[in-house]
């Protein structure tokens, strides 16, 4: 290998790493040490600087089925304090679907695009694998779980490979209006599908996704969330991957008055790839936040996790919170991650916070980056000096920059909707 | 048979220590098919004055004007000088990320001809501009100067400038940086340019090297934001023999 070698704090670390110094070889006081080096600024505009400590550490995060465990949120503790809880009171309560098991739900759901050897059906709680793989980690999630009595269950079958995307259209159709969620994804050794989650119009809706590929499997989740803008959307989507199989979970927030996604994923076993990518678009009122958090919790895995963002317009705010966590069995490990957010004008502010822990020397490559950065005038001069005109320049840029995780998505058609979207947001910008 | 004219320009810029003055008074007029060298000491305010007519909106114009055409250039955006026919090379070319060379050039033409090139003509005179300036043809798909050396990025500079045919050209300090092939291709690029679309060029150096490539009409020496001196291509061979002591001691002189 001639690469040349990867830094975590100062810290060589990758394929020509020999030993961390200073560390053991059983990683003794890694985490903490970690993350003292961690608490640097990443550099930016409205950006909040992140302290992690060893009691911090993402291993001690509770998580449960019980509601009583999870108290209302005070907006203090750690997993709330960037989130408009007053905006969220709609998904946080104990509450059922509005209309439960009439068809007066608020949300619809049409499922499109299963072929032989994908067997969709509902599952009950306690009905496996539903719970297998989701593992609530805040309130939104707790009252969610709780209050679906059918979850949704799409199962592709061992070795069925599926071409075309498997599709769920979640069509909100009364804001304000409450509906609980839950789609159960089962991907059977060997198998390869793309399920595209699709939310669009209006309600509060709290939505888990699980996701267990299994050994030998490729499952990407692509979940779209282009929202009326008087929609409120929390969600979990967790995911476990087993043994030498593929998982890739993409979140695309471009609608919705307050979204905030939690992507999650372990593993079940070793020589795995998994991926998370997020491209979010802040308007003026908007409040989009994901949390990624990756438990490399198995020997020799992979992960990459990539989220960009642009915001234009007062009050547009984004969040991006990275959890990585190295255990100590986790030998082998490689893992990146980034976040980066072009700000389009004034007033918008995006907080970003990669937290990166290891807990054991003996990994292939780990690190992280964030950026948060004005759009450059500049970019827009040298564009401009050759005849392009300022609106034109400024999708050519924007469009460059989105484009990294546009090209993730494996469905042409949605790629080329997200670039009509993205015009259109930019459009919106007045500019 | 156009026109460029710098009338009595003036132009200063905010920095943190206030308003400060960089152009005095500066006189030129350029026609088509003539070569103009501007020489001068650093801080001179040569590179400003090259901003200043691409229309970088650092700069302010306080008195003076520039006309192509008789046209009033100052009225104009950077995009609108641009599709006039006036191209600056830059001294540092911008990075762009995310936006490809293909696409950038596509884009750039589309707007100064006000029509899309013809895809297959189009493809093929890139292809060849690139192959006469040695750019390698990976470059189309890269990033509009991501990653580019010094010279690459002088070279794509000038890449622009065969392919967008502008009236006038204004060359900031395109030697800096380059060694002597580089220099040598570039060159015979901006050569070119001159020949087949009659440009007039405004050269802007520190240093005479590229003037054994470059054959200017005329030569500006520019000393503390005006034109202290003017003549032929002697005056550079004796800014080559003497440097530019003469006229700084004169500039402190006049203070």
């Amino acid at each position: 290998m001639t690469e040349t070698p990867e830094k975590i704090a100062g810290v060589e670390v990758g394929e020509r790493r020999i030993t961390i110094p200073g560390f053991t070889e059983e990683g003794e006081n890694l985490a903490a040490e970690t993350n003292i080096a961690a608490d640097h600024t990443h550099g930016g505009l409205g950006e909040s600087k992140e302290i992690t400590s060893g009691a911090g550490s993402r291993a001690n995060r509770h998580t449960g089925f019980n509601l009583a465990e999870f108290p209302d949120p005070t907006g203090r503790e750690e997993e709330w304090r960037f989130t408009p809880l007053k905006k969220l009171a709609g998904v946080l309560s104990d509450t059922p679907t509005e209309g439960a098991g009439t068809d007066r739900e608020p949300v619809d759901y049409q499922v499109s695009g299963t072929v032989e050897g994908v067997v969709v059906s509902t599952l009950r709680h306690g009905e496996s694998p539903r719970g297998d793989v989701l593992q609530p980690a805040d309130r939104a999630a707790v009252v969610g779980y709780k209050n679906v009595d059918e979850a949704l269950h799409i199962k592709v079958t061992q070795n069925t490979e599926v071409a075309e995307p498997i599709r769920v259209d979640i069509t909100g159709k009364a804001a304000g209006a409450r509906a609980n969620g839950h789609i159960v994804i089962e991907s059977e050794p060997n198998s390869k599908a793309v399920v595209v989650l699709e939310h669009r119009g209006s309600a509060d809706f709290n939505g888990n996704v699980e996701v267990k590929a299994a050994d030998g499997a490729s499952v990407s989740v692509i979940s779209l969330q282009r929202w009326e803008n008087d929609a409120v959307h929390v969600g979990q989507h967790d995911a476990e991957v087993g043994r030498d199989a593929t998982y890739k979970h993409v979140a695309v927030t471009l609608g919705g008055h307050t979204v905030r996604l939690n992507t999650n994923f372990r593993y079940a076993a070793e020589g795995a790839r998994a991926e998370m990518y997020g491209l979010y678009f802040a308007d003026a009122g908007q409040h989009i936040e994901h949390r990624t958090f990756v438990d490399h919790n198995t020997p020799r895995n992979s992960s990459d996790v990539l989220y960009k963002g642009a915001l234009q317009g007062e009050t547009a705010r984004s969040v991006w919170v990275g959890d990585v966590l190295i255990r100590k069995e986790a030998e082998g490990t490689d893992s990146y991650e980034k976040n980066q957010n072009l700000v389009l004008t004034d007033g918008a502010r995006a907080d970003s916070v990669p937290n990166l822990e290891i807990e054991t020397g003996l990994i292939e490559g780990a690190g992280h980056a964030s950026s948060t950065g004005r759009f450059d005038d500049n970019h827009l001069f040298y564009l401009m000096s050759r005849g392009i005109p300022e609106d034109i320049a400024r999708q050519l840029v924007v469009r460059g920059f989105m484009n990294e995780i546009v090209q993730k998505i494996e469905v042409p058609s949605i790629r080329e909707s997200l670039a009509d979207d993205l015009e259109r947001e930019l459009r919106i910008s007045g500019h | 048979m156009s026109t460029l004219e710098i009338k009595d320009l003036h132009v200063s810029i905010e920095t943190d220590q206030g308003t400060k003055h960089i152009l005095k008074g500066v006189s030129l007029t350029i026609s088509s098919g003539e070569i103009h060298a501007i020489m001068g000491p650093n801080g001179s305010g040569k590179s400003t004055l090259a901003s200043t007519i691409a229309g970088h909106p650092r700069y302010e114009v306080t008195k003076g004007e520039i006309l192509l055409d008789g046209e009033d250039v100052l009225e104009m955006g950077p995009d609108e000088r641009a599709q006039a026919g006036l191209f600056l090379a830059m001294q540092y070319p911008v990075e762009v990320p995310g936006v490809t060379m293909t696409n950038f050039l596509r884009t750039a033409k589309t707007a100064i001809d006000g029509e899309a090139p013809k895809l297959r003509t189009w493809t093929k005179e890139v292809k060849q501009a690139m192959e006469k300036l040695r750019i390698d043809a990976d470059f189309a798909n890269r990033n509009v100067n991501e990653g580019f050396s010094g010279g690459e990025k002088k070279r794509v500079e000038i890449l622009q400038l065969e392919l967008f045919k502008p009236k006038f050209a204004i060359l900031d300090e395109t030697d800096s940086g380059l060694d002597i092939d580089a220099l040598r291709v570039v060159s015979e690029g901006v050569n070119r340019a001159h020949e087949d679309n009659d440009m007039g060029t405004l050269l802007i150096t520190h240093y005479t090297r590229i003037l054994n490539y470059i054959k200017p009409s005329f030569v500006h020496v520019f000393v503390d934001g005006r034109v202290a001196e003017q003549g032929g291509p002697e005056l550079a061979d004796e800014l080559e023999a003497n440097g530019y002591d003469r006229f700084l001691a004169t500039a402190a002189a006049g203070v």
